[in-house]
């Protein structure tokens, strides 16, 4: 009887989707109280989609190791809020008038996990460990500007950078590592081997590493003696690794993990019944980084403006973004997010316009039409093959709108979707392609000197499109050697008017991120920096309190 | 029958060694490489000079006949090297960690579909045409056509959601340690069962048609008409005289199966998050992490020729004019 319920229930499941699905009291509690006040205690748990590759974040750059590590460890400096920075274990800085020197007051207070004082020494020691040559990360370049850097005292360091470096202060967001533990390790290049980076991480940070079961779990517990306001709320995080990304959903929806992005389609259609409202507190703000279609400038037919110009004309930004992302995105008109303080709102943008998009390729010189229906210049039609990478639905999607409205001009578009090892190896950096459909993660330093100066064209940098003009090198060149923030919006808002003016690429649009938290967490708020900032903040209040452990 | 053995085993040697090199050559050939991994292809911070510094430390800058010679050397004293990754752990360690639980998973996989497979093929066999026999083609059907990763979904579904009887993913639940002895137990097992239960369905279709038809040509041999013209019984015929020759392509199919018991999964780690062998196969090779792809390689590869040679020691066992025709041959 037990077994054709169940599967009368499996065939029920497969027709309805399943809309309904076992309930929580706690959960159901969540729902209908507000403003209880902050307790201590609960779990957290998270979900990683891989196994951590290191526990010393300097040393990794996968997106599961730096949330552990960024928890474990803290740097000098971080983001507030609205991405302005503010001091971590620093607790003021200064730089000199002619932005040379700048020296951290350190906070007094700081102690590592294992009881030793946190000290300047600390940070002179990051800063040799970076530059090791034998340190393999990839985060040496920021500390290649240092020329000199010493501890003044146990709580101030003054470090003398070579030329004026604007991102200087930002780079000290870099996690700083205790030199007692690990100095024998950097000075014999063997900073992989020590076990602080594998099961016994110190740092200074929110939260004390407790155990990892390799590809199963990380605990984290709180660190009581955590120097901003004593511990955090959240007394354990457990990190459960689950490399598959609908099975995060499915633990999502059964209650076996607290938070998960979502995608879309989970965040407009699969979650929008009554039992994972009541249950899960949804959230969206932009995320740092936008999809563009990219032209290899290079190409005689790319090369004129008014061929990029007449082809942003001819996509349908919103459309894009309703099509593909539900309308879950926001438009792009050039590389900054909007929000942010250095977006320029006042550049000339695009609207979609299909006369416009034709005069302005008539006037390139694309009038004629062959057989086909395609535009003709000097006897060959225009046609040209669009790449992008496998594995990424999203890209696919925007290749084949925007090969549509292009074929509505009388512009052939081949689309080819390549295995994304292959395709940045073999094409992207051999620059061995018509046009691309790709995205950039943006930084929270709006320097893009790699992305746009002319000199970053070789094979193997950044400057994917082959942009060259003399005026946004100039501008790319004073945007990075200034400390000012105010100086260094004049030059980036210029930089913004020529790249909405020439279109190098179109920029499409920025994704929005759409995390999903359980509603018993509390004390979350959205911001231009996401949610996470203010993570320490976060609490349970007592009465919905779910794990006892930790 | 030793001999046999032995012979077997030192011609093993340079077939491995030319599945090694073929495959390190594969490997090493295709796009992509652990430093770009490691740096990020695309970001600014990866410049030139740090990549290069990440090659020289793995020795990836090296001619690729060089890496191989070396990594062979290695090899020959069993030192499996350690991951490219930043955690730089030994080979073997990674993969030490990663077998019990796919060791585990597969052979209580195999024993179950043996338990189930057998009966069902011999009775679909000696009953052929009946409902009976209808009935297990049609499951038959839908077990090869079942996709592992859809049906285990659909379970999840099922199970975790909607009835929110079984865990979906994982091997603990986040609280295992505090919970008591006999729990911890329940808990394991809990975790385990829809793993299983999908792992089996999709080989439990395969195995019952095998042994249907290898029990189909054994029943109309000669020796089994005489032994009812003898008068023994049906169950006697089939289970003592039948069975044991219908087995035959059953062990080859069981030591080809060997190798699997350790390679793991995939799908069904990947799905159910089960830290196995599978999934670590599938990590290395996203990451490009060449020396445990290699070491996972060459254990599976030695496990795929001692299986084969395993399946033949087999046949003798079961089949005593094998073994002579063994012993002929010496």
């Amino acid at each position: 009887m037990k077994i054709r319920s169940a599967t009368l229930l499996l065939l029920g499941c497969l027709l309805a989707g399943c809309g309904s699905e076992v309930g929580g009291a706690v959960d159901d509690a969540a729902a209908g109280q507000q403003n209880l006040p902050p307790a201590p205690g609960d779990t957290l748990v998270e979900a990683l989609l891989g196994n951590v590759s290191g526990l010393i974040p300097n040393i990794t750059s996968d997106s599961a190791s730096h949330e552990v590590g960024g928890l474990i460890y803290a740097g000098l400096v971080t983001r507030d809020r609205d991405l302005n920075i503010i001091g971590e274990m620093a607790e003021s800085w200064q730089f000199s008038r002619d932005c040379l020197n700048l020296t951290f007051k350190l906070r007094p207070n700081v102690k590592w996990h294992d009881g030793h004082q946190f000290t300047a020494a600390d940070v002179v020691f990051t800063y040799q460990t970076m530059i090791h040559p034998k340190t393999p990360t990839g985060y040496r370049e920021d500390f290649r500007a240092v020329e000199r850097i010493e501890a003044v005292d146990p709580h101030s360091v003054r470090i003398t950078y070579k030329r004026v470096y604007a991102k200087a202060l930002q780079s000290w967001g870099i996690w700083i590592l205790p030199k007692h533990l690990l100095e024998r390790y950097v000075l014999e290049g063997r900073l992989r081997d020590a076990p602080q980076n594998w099961h016994g991480p110190v740092g200074t940070g929110p939260y004390r590493f407790k155990e990892m079961r390799s590809g199963e779990k990380i605990v984290l517990v709180a660190n009581p003696d955590f120097y901003e306001e004593g511990r955090p709320y959240i007394s354990r995080i457990v990190y459960r690794v689950i490399p598959s990304q609908a099975t995060i959903f499915l633990e999502l929806k059964a209650k076996g993990v607290d938070s998960a992005n979502l995608t879309a389609l989970q965040y407009k259609r699969q979650t929008e019944y009554p039992a994972f409202q009541k249950a899960y507190w949804k959230f969206r703000y932009p995320s740092s980084g936008y999809t563009y279609l990219g032209f290899n400038l290079k190409d005689p037919r790319f090369a004129d403006k008014r061929v990029r110009q007449a082809f942003t004309h001819a996509i349908n930004k919103r459309e894009l973004i309703d099509g593909v992302l539900l309308g879950l995105g926001r438009e792009a008109t050039g590389p900054y997010k909007p929000g942010t303080w250095v977006y320029n709102p006042n550049v000339k943008t695009y609207p979609y316009d299909m006369g416009q998009a034709r005069r302005l390729l008539a006037e390139a010189g694309w009038k004629e039409k062959n057989a086909d229906g395609l535009l003709v210049k000097d006897g060959q039609p225009f046609t040209f093959v669009l790449l992008t990478n496998q594995g990424n639905d999203e890209r696919k999607k925007v290749a084949e709108i925007i090969q549509a409205s292009l074929q509505e001009l009388g512009v052939g578009v081949e689309i080819r979707v390549l295995e994304w090892a292959s395709f940045i190896k073999e094409y992207v950096k051999k620059r061995r392609f018509d046009a691309i459909v790709l995205g950039w993660g943006i930084g929270l330093d709006p320097d893009q000197y790699e992305i746009w100066h002319s000199s970053k064209t070789g094979p193997d940098d950044l400057n994917h499109v082959s942009y060259a003009n003399p005026e946004v090198d100039e501008l790319l060149e004073r945007g990075r050697s200034s400390c000012v923030d105010a100086e260094r919006k004049k030059h980036y808002d210029r930089l913004q008017t020529i790249l909405a003016e020439e279109q190098p690429i179109v920029f499409l649009y920025f994704r929005d991120n759409l995390p999903a938290v359980s509603r018993r967490v509390r004390g979350i708020i959205e911001s231009p920096n996401g949610i996470r900032f203010n993570f320490t903040d976060w609490y349970v209040p007592q009465s919905l309190q779910r794990y006892t452990a930790g | 029958m030793l001999w046999y053995a032995l012979r077997r085993l030192v011609l093993a040697v340079p077939l491995l060694i030319g599945i090694t090199f073929v495959s390190f050559l594969v490997i090493h050939l295709a796009p992509g490489e652990p430093v770009e991994f490691q740096m990020g292809e695309l970001s600014p911070e990866s410049t030139a000079q740090a990549k290069q510094m990440l090659r020289e430390l793995y020795g990836l800058d090296k001619p690729l006949p060089v890496q191989y010679w070396n990594w062979l050397i290695r090899i020959a004293r069993l030192d499996f090297g350690r991951s490219f990754m930043p955690d730089g752990r030994p080979v073997l360690e990674k993969i030490g960690e990663r077998l019990p639980v796919t060791l585990l998973l597969n052979v209580a996989e195999m024993a179950i579909i043996l338990a189930i497979a057998v009966p069902i093929g011999v009775f679909s066999a000696t009953r052929q045409y009946s409902l009976f026999d209808k009935v297990t083609t049609i499951f038959v059907f839908v077990g090869f056509a079942t996709p592992d990763f859809w049906l285990a979904l659909l379970l999840m579904i099922l199970f975790g959601i909607q009835l929110g009887w079984l865990p979906i993913s994982g091997l603990r639940d986040i609280n295992w340690e505090y919970l008591p002895f006999w729990r911890q137990q329940w808990d394991f097992l809990s975790h385990l069962i829809l793993p299983i239960v999908v792992a089996t369905f999709g080989g439990l279709a395969g195995f019952s048609r095998y042994m249907r038809q290898s029990m189909l040509e054994v029943i109309r041999q000669e020796y089994i008409q005489s032994a009812r013209a003898k008068g023994l019984a049906e169950r006697v015929v089939i289970g003592k005289h039948a069975l044991r020759n219908a087995m035959l392509p059953i062990v080859t199919i069981l030591g080809l199966s060997l190798p699997g018991l350790i390679g793991g999964s995939v799908i069904v780690e990947w799905t159910f998050a089960i830290p196995g062998m599978g999934q670590l196969m599938v990590q290395s090779v996203f990451q490009r992490d060449y020396p445990v792809i290699m070491g996972n390689l060459v254990i599976v590869s030695t496990l795929t020729l001692v299986a084969n040679l395993v399946a033949d020691l087999g046949y003798g066992l079961i089949d005593p004019r094998i073994r002579l025709a063994g012993r002929r041959g010496r």
